[in-house]
């Protein structure tokens, strides 16, 4: 899937080393490190995220990828480094309020609200809400009309992820894939600039994985800029415009994927070192 | 005495002021920890709170609405002081905070120290003809009801029907609150904090307006107990009554709207008629062992409730049901 050919190659002029500028960086992060006791989980020097284009971040288990969202997202707290998103100051931010600025995740672990219905997944995550105010709320018609937009929009984005005749289920009728698609969908529903996604194809199955692949090119289509963690090699190929791997807590490599896919420490982190011909024992 | 009896007079506790009374301390039971998710163990601090805001106001003649006054800016700073340092952390650390709390209010109460201000250990006494709650009763002299045993004085008549004005008020309140966006935010916070604040929900801000809302409710509660009995002491405000409250919100349906108002109604119901079957009908059984055993049979009721119907009385089994996440 190649960008828009009306728009130019972003990464044209970009080269494919670990912490390259980017031209038009919408995330960009310093010094990033997160240590456990003696274990040093993240140590990210510096890395930019371009608007507008799908990057995926890929590493092998315990490379810090998922330590690293939770830190940039405001959920875990760094030891040391500065992020910006937007070019305003985001770490120390909390991480409701990068999430009202435009900065919106998804889990691992699908976290759809069990016990409220899918509908009401998506009328939550509505921006600004006058009824959510503890006082406001007490006096409906300030906040009918919002409320008839926002299920309006909801049901859109529910016809779009193809779950509207779901809409009065509670959330924890849903299979697994179904949940991913209510997670996505619901992140959608806070006109987020920026869709950080952490491992969306995770346990779906393979025709389900091709529909979330088209969710996901399609929020760059639509001008939002999306980052996902991923492990599956293949679908990394097909939909990244840009790629970074991590392994233990740094960056290794970033590329296009076509960089990455022979990219010697890629491989070697994820394939373990080629010692080639030589051995250290001898098998009698 | 007949079953008819044993009948009529469960039903006069089912439907009066101990039920009543109940109810509205479990509807602010019911926000916190049905709707929002808060294990709050030490309800019975809030209810202290308004009791003896009541009793001191009376105590120093300041009069009713001062009591409740003091008994509600109580509410607030104990559910303010308790919440803001451990609603930012896991749920456990509130569970393990109120509970300790209640406790330890109880025995500063109760202490020598506080008798100047609390009376101890004896508590105070005389709040109705210091207060006159008793004195714009519109309700004639006399007894109302019928036979020997369903049977009301114009006294139980008036804080019955006050308390369970009350929890009418409190109960509509609740009811616009949680059919709001604002309530949508309390059950979200219930079901996945963290999904809440990845939404960009002020996690805290939430949890502690139901808290001390909830809270508030309690004091009512606290406030109207002291009224209706004319004294406060020390001994009521104990962990089991903050359990009889779990309990009651469990047995009407947590996270309902009228499941407190049912929960309190069957709750005492069965406790009394479990209690005059027990002492009237079958043997002759002293008080304290009849006070054992009766809880006996609560416990009973509660596991085939759990086996039978966890959702609770109103409960929507669908949504009990609806598990993972």
């Amino acid at each position: 899937m190649d960008a828009d050919a009306t728009t130019a190659d972003p990464f044209a002029d970009v080269a494919p080393t670990p912490g390259v500028a980017k031209p038009d960086p919408i995330l960009v992060a310093d010094g990033v490190q997160r240590r456990y006791g003696g274990l040093t989980a993240v140590d990210v020097a510096h890395l930019e995220l371009q608007r507008g284009v799908i990057t995926s971040l890929i590493g092998p288990n315990g490379a810090g990828k998922t330590t690293f969202f939770n830190l940039l997202t405001g959920f875990d707290k760094a030891n040391a480094g500065t992020w910006t998103f937007e070019g305003e100051k985001a770490n120390g931010v909390r991480p409701h309020h990068l999430a009202r600025r435009g900065m919106v995740r998804t889990f691992q672990l699908t976290k759809a609200l069990g016990r409220m219905t899918v509908l009401d997944n998506m009328l939550l995550a509505g921006r600004d809400q006058t009824g959510e105010s503890a006082l406001k709320s007490l006096v409906k018609p300030l906040w009918r009309d919002e409320e008839a937009a926002n299920v309006e929009r909801a049901h859109e984005l529910l016809v779009r992820f193809k779950l509207d005749a779901l809409a009065d289920e509670y959330a924890a009728g849903l299979s697994g894939g179904q949940r991913k698609l209510l997670e996505m969908a619901r992140a959608l529903m806070t006109d987020p600039t920026l869709v950080m996604l952490d491992e969306p194809m995770a346990g779906v199955n393979p025709a389900l994985t091709q529909s979330l692949l088209g969710h996901v090119t399609a929020l760059r289509d639509e001008g939002m800029s999306v980052l996902f963690v991923e492990h599956d090699m293949d679908v990394i190929m097909t939909i990244s415009d840009w790629v970074v791997c991590m392994a233990e807590g740094t960056i290794i490599a970033e590329g296009r994927p076509a960089d990455i896919a022979g990219n010697d420490a890629v491989i070697e982190a994820y394939l373990g070192i080629d010692h080639g011909n030589t051995t250290t024992g001898e098998i009698r | 005495m007949s079953w008819l009896g044993v009948f009529l007079l469960a039903l006069q506790t089912a439907l009066g002021f101990p039920a009543a009374s109940y109810a509205l301390a479990a509807t602010g039971l019911n926000l916190q920890f049905g709707y929002t998710g808060l294990s709050n163990f030490g309800m019975v601090a809030f209810l202290m709170m308004g009791a003896y805001g009541m009793a001191i106001s009376a105590d120093r003649g300041w009069g009713i609405w001062v009591g409740f006054a003091l008994g509600i800016t109580a509410a607030v700073v104990l559910a303010l002081l308790l919440g803001i340092p451990t609603l930012r952390l896991r749920a456990d650390y509130l569970s393990v905070v109120t509970i300790a709390t209640a406790e330890i209010l109880r025995l500063v109460i109760a202490a020598r120290p506080s008798a100047e201000l609390t009376g101890a250990a004896r508590g105070i006494g005389g709040l109705s003809s210091e207060l006159g709650f008793f004195r714009p009763n519109f309700i004639p002299e006399g007894s109302y009801g019928f036979g020997d045993d369903f049977v009301f004085n114009s006294r139980q008549l008036w804080s019955m029907l006050v308390c369970w004005s009350l929890v009418l008020l409190s109960t509509l309140l609740i009811r616009t609150w949680v059919r709001s966006p604002w309530g949508r935010v309390l059950r979200a916070i219930r079901e996945d904090e963290d999904a809440a604040r990845s939404l960009g929900k002020n996690v805290v801000i939430y949890k502690l307006q139901s808290f001390v809302i909830g809270g508030v409710i309690g004091s009512l509660a606290g406030a109207m107990m002291a009224l209706d009995s004319g004294s406060v002491g020390p001994a009521r405000w104990i962990a089991p009554l903050t359990f009889a409250l779990y309990t009651v919100v469990i047995l009407g349906g947590a996270g309902t709207v009228w499941g407190p108002i049912v929960g309190a109604v069957v709750y005492w119901f069965v406790l009394d008629f479990a209690d005059g079957a027990l002492n009237n009908l079958w043997f002759e059984v002293s008080d304290t062992t009849s006070g054992a055993f009766r809880l006996t049979l609560m416990g009973i009721g509660l596991m085939l409730l759990m086996v039978f119907r966890p959702q609770g009385i109103l409960g929507n089994k669908k949504e009990a049901f609806a598990v993972g996440r």
